[in-house]
């Protein structure tokens, strides 16, 4: 490794020293402080007018538009209502009663007692998982997009083994645009922090690889399905 | 505006060698607008040969030539959209920022309009008293569509025709595969464009087409001749100036 | 991999009289197009966005040796190893080490243009590994031994009925009643036997779309989720990337992501865009426990400052090859090496030299449809002029265009000759259209001719019309 390690190091410096001779430096300090004030406190660019619009057309809006892509949505009132809506999804799509989830809070005090038929197994998801429910951390409306983050509550492989993956979102958790996600990730996180995966979706896996023509399920989860709760 | 705005006509190297009847047609358009028009002898190409095979100092001498002969008109005028292009969009840049050339090819630019956009865009003229029986579609060439945005202006004019019936064609966007040099150095690649044009062409139903290139329209009636095809082909400038009794392109004379 | 740029022309006949290609070339030339354009219209502000994502890459760009710094920072803060690679050379022998030290047999691979550039396929293999490419395009012709035609759709110039046949040569465990007849029963097929491999591998190699400096992070973007069980399951994920590939934060990349994926497939949003930052952490149940970003320079380093620097802003959404019209004319594979269409016709003389590639920025008429598509608006006609005139510069010209190229340029630049040769051309071509409209045969114009009539001119020339007072 030592061989390779000296010349990724010597390569480094190569690299840049020519982006420093190519570059038009002209002030350093004030580059340097252009590129500290952009890291320290990012602007916001242009931002889509789409989804400026009252919470409740947001919600309708992300709805709308990950439907548009194969995922299926429906809406439940209470934290409590959804280990019945899950029981009944998994029945009408004549999916097996097994579910795998992480150790979310919210997931787990959910009411499983009420579905005694679902059987609930929580960790990372293995490769015999049929299916899987993640917490979404935010629901982007002007795109209909999920932000999933690792973690143990949440286990990235959650959102990609199982053939069904479904997605209890709350409805406070639906945002308008990216930044709006971005904003609440900096107060969960830290500021220049990550999970170390942070997974935007937007509905079922597809491809369009043979002739162009669209086919869902071509690695990940064939099927997405969403709850989002009004109360959770 | 002056009264009567002394016209530069930039009548191109193939309108001159090949369709005069275009130029003729751009002058009584022009003419009938209220423009004086004049034809500088000192012209010969806009460039391009040289400017797209990478010849930048032959590209020079030659823009230096067209600005000199050029610019004490009030406008310049090409029927057509790629040698207008090449005057107001690529003159500028081909000289140093603040040299005396860059300043004088920039006030060239500043004047230069393609034949049809010129008429409706700066002379506001909104339709013409010319008759001509048939359907025709139109092909938008690139450079005038793309770097000039010329699009609605000659669907306007003819939409006065009278008699005219205008039958778009899919794809009309498309380049026919013309390029310059490039239908001659990658002729297989420009014959494969050019048949897709004819395709979309013929599937338009029209008997007429019309373009505002003539590099375009020699290309297309070309490969229109060569199939047998009976759509005629004709500069847009002739039928807006009525100007369509004499035979269409590669038609005998 | 080999170049056949300069083949060229070669490489183009034969792509024109190939009908399975012609075939799948004809389904490409609406369907991209139109749906960019239907997601266009579904957003008011996408032209100023990509007004914006020019400015922040230009930024960037400008700001790129600090941004690395602060990039590398955090990934190192996150428990990942940033490596840099001078040469295609270099990062295959990083990649190779680190594959080595992991005692490797199975490294799966998600969609990467920089691991075709780099040729790292073959480089691992040579050395014992197996290599599964996990996309399904660049599965299809990994099973064929072929390079990709295209930077988003390798596969885009197979039919349905060519990936059966190669499904049914490879994968020696279908019965041969197997109904492989549907898109969907190739998917299926391709899904399954590519599950167990993403189970065994010890490495999983990915591209990166973007890395944000602001948080030491690389993305990956996909529709079909392989590139995540690419780097999620194995105990190692390598991410192979190019130095121009930095944004400075997330509210930078949520921008250019607006005019990615609607310029590239017309979707809304791509349908997994994942942001990854360093190793598994302490209360991870998954992910992979070594994190390994390779930084390909390639020549990169030399654009900036260069009149081929706007070329860095691309982000390979593939919008200037879905429209253009050489391409589908002749297909990815004409361009003879790995970045086929208008981007390629500026990049690959940058990576393989003008000498080898030169024919790539000349077979374009400049139609302007690529920049006009651009989210990045990068002056691509522009550039290939460029790639002209240093040519032209080095005399690597072709002698015959040249020596005809002077001698029209010494008549251009003399009018009163030029005239009268025009006079003398005129009655020529006239003489040789035997009275007809149009000439069939020009032996000095055969290019022209073998395809298409030339038009006769009329009796004069314009200019001698106009003397002498008109047409009377």
């Amino acid at each position: 490794m030592n061989d390779v390690r000296n010349k990724s190091i010597a390569a480094r410096s190569e690299i840049f020293s020519d982006l420093k001779r190519n570059l038009d430096i002209g002030d350093e300090k004030a580059r340097e402080k252009r590129v500290r004030e952009r890291l320290s406190n990012p602007p916001r660019n242009l931002i889509p007018e789409r989804a400026n619009i009252p919470h409740s057309e947001q919600i309708a809006l992300f709805r709308e538009q990950i439907e548009a892509v194969s995922a299926t949505v429906e809406q439940v009132a209470a934290a409590a209502d959804v280990p019945a809506a899950l029981a009944s999804f998994l029945r009408d799509n004549n999916l097996p009663s097994r579910l795998r989830l992480g150790s979310d809070e919210a997931l787990n005090a959910l009411p499983w007692n009420k579905t005694p038929n679902v059987d609930v197994q929580t960790g990372r998801a293995v490769p015999e998982d049929a299916v899987s429910l993640s917490r979404a951390f935010k629901a982007v409306a002007e795109t209909g997009t999920l932000i999933l983050l690792s973690g143990a509550d949440n286990p990235t492989t959650l959102n990609f083994l199982p053939d069904t993956h479904i997605v209890v979102v709350s409805a406070k958790d639906v945002v308008g645009t990216y930044e709006e996600a971005w904003t609440h990730l900096r107060e969960t996180q830290g500021k220049g922090s990550m999970p170390r995966a942070l997974n935007m979706i937007s509905g079922p896996s597809r491809t369009a690889d043979v002739e162009q023509t669209i086919q869902l399920g071509a690695h990940g989860p064939r099927q997405q399905h969403i709850i989002i709760v009004d109360d959770l | 505006m002056t009264a009567s705005p002394k016209v530069g006509l930039f009548i191109t190297c193939l309108a001159d060698l090949f369709r005069p009847s275009v130029g003729f047609a751009a002058v009584k358009l022009m003419r009938d607008a209220g423009c004086t028009v004049e034809v500088p002898r000192a012209q010969t190409c806009c460039g391009q040969p040289a400017y797209n095979s990478g010849d930048r100092k032959d590209t020079r001498a030659i823009a230096e030539q067209v600005i000199a002969a050029f610019e004490d008109f009030d406008y310049v005028v090409a029927p057509s959209g790629s040698c207008t292009g090449m005057i107001s969009k690529h003159y500028p840049e081909l000289f140093e920022e603040g040299s005396q050339w860059r300043l004088r090819a920039e006030a060239l630019s500043a004047k230069t309009h393609e034949l049809v956009s010129f008429l409706v865009d700066v002379l506001k003229i909104d339709h013409v008293e010319a008759q001509f029986d048939g359907t025709v579609t139109y092909h938008d060439s690139c450079s005038g569509l793309r770097e000039l945005g010329i699009k609605q202006q000659p669907r306007q004019l003819l939409g006065s025709v009278k008699g005219l019936t205008l039958q778009e064609m899919e794809e009309a966007e498309i380049c026919c595969g013309f390029g310059g040099t490039f239908c001659v150095k990658y002729s297989d690649i420009s014959n494969e464009m050019v048949s897709h044009k004819t395709e979309c062409i013929g599937a338009a139903n029209a008997d007429t087409l019309l373009a505002g290139d003539l590099g375009c329209l020699l290309n297309m009636a070309g490969k229109l001749k060569r199939q047998g095809s009976n759509v005629q082909v004709r500069h847009v400038a002739e039928v807006l100036a009525g100007m369509t009794d004499l035979p269409p392109i590669g038609e005998e004379h | 991999m080999e170049i056949r740029s300069p083949q060229f022309k070669n490489n183009a006949r034969e792509a024109l009289v190939d009908e399975n290609l012609q075939s799948a070339l004809g389904k490409m030339r609406t369907g991209f197009t139109s749906k960019r354009a239907e997601a266009r219209a579904r957003l008011p502000e996408f032209d100023d966005l990509r007004d914006q994502a020019r400015d922040i890459k230009d930024h960037t760009l400008a700001h790129l040796d600090l941004y690395y710094e602060a990039y590398e920072e955090k990934v190192t803060a996150a428990g990942g190893h940033v490596h840099w690679a001078r040469t295609a050379g270099d990062a295959r022998d990083i990649i190779l080490q680190i594959c080595q030290d992991e005692n490797a047999k199975l490294v799966t691979k998600g969609k990467s243009m920089i691991a075709e550039e780099v040729a790292l396929n073959d480089h691992l293999e040579e050395a014992g590994m197996e290599v599964a490419e996990t996309d399904l395009g660049e599965y299809i012709i990994q099973l064929r031994q072929e390079p990709p035609s295209h930077i988003i759709a390798p596969a885009v110039h197979l039919t349905r009925s060519q990936v059966e046949k190669s499904f049914r040569k490879s994968h020696t465990h279908l019965a041969d009643d197997r109904n492989l007849d549907e898109v969907s029963s190739l998917v299926n097929e391709a899904r399954q036997v590519l599950r167990q491999k993403y189970i065994d591998a010890d490495v999983g190699i990915t591209g990166a779309n973007f890395l944000i400096a602001e948080t030491g992070t690389s993305i990956i973007v996909t529709n079909e989720g392989n590139g995540d069980l690419t780097q999620t399951l194995p105990r190692v994920h390598i991410v192979l990337t190019s130095l121009e590939k930095m944004v400075p934060t997330l509210e930078d990349v949520s921008t250019i992501l607006r005019v990615l994926a609607r310029s590239a497939t017309g979707q809304e949003f791509s349908t997994y865009t994942t942001l990854s930052t360093g190793p598994r952490r302490e209360d991870d149940p998954d992910g992979p426990e070594e994190y390994h970003v390779v930084v390909l320079d390639n020549g990169r380093s030399a654009m900036i400052g260069s009149e081929f620097q706007d070329m860095l802003r691309c982000i390979r959404c593939g919008a200037c090859i879905n429209h253009c019209p050489v391409y589908h004319a002749i297909g990815g594979h004409s361009y003879g090496w790995v970045y086929p269409g208008p981007m390629g016709s500026v990049l690959t003389p940058t990576l393989v030299g003008i000498d080898k590639a030169g024919h790539l920025p000349n077979a374009s008429t400049f139609c302007g449809r690529c920049e006009a598509v651009c989210p990045m608006r990068i002056p691509l006609p522009k550039m290939m002029r460029h790639w002209r005139e240093r040519e032209f510069e080095r005399h690597l010209t072709p002698k015959l265009s040249r020596t005809a190229l002077g001698f029209w340029a010494f008549l251009a630049k003399r009018p009163a000759l030029y005239h009268l040769s025009n006079s003398v051309l005129v009655r020529l071509l006239r003489v040789l259209a035997f009275g007809r409209g149009a000439i069939g045969s020009l032996p000095l114009a055969s290019g022209w001719t073998r395809h298409r009539d030339l038009p006769a001119p009329e009796r004069n020339t314009f200019q001698e019309l106009w003397r002498s007072g008109g047409y009377e």
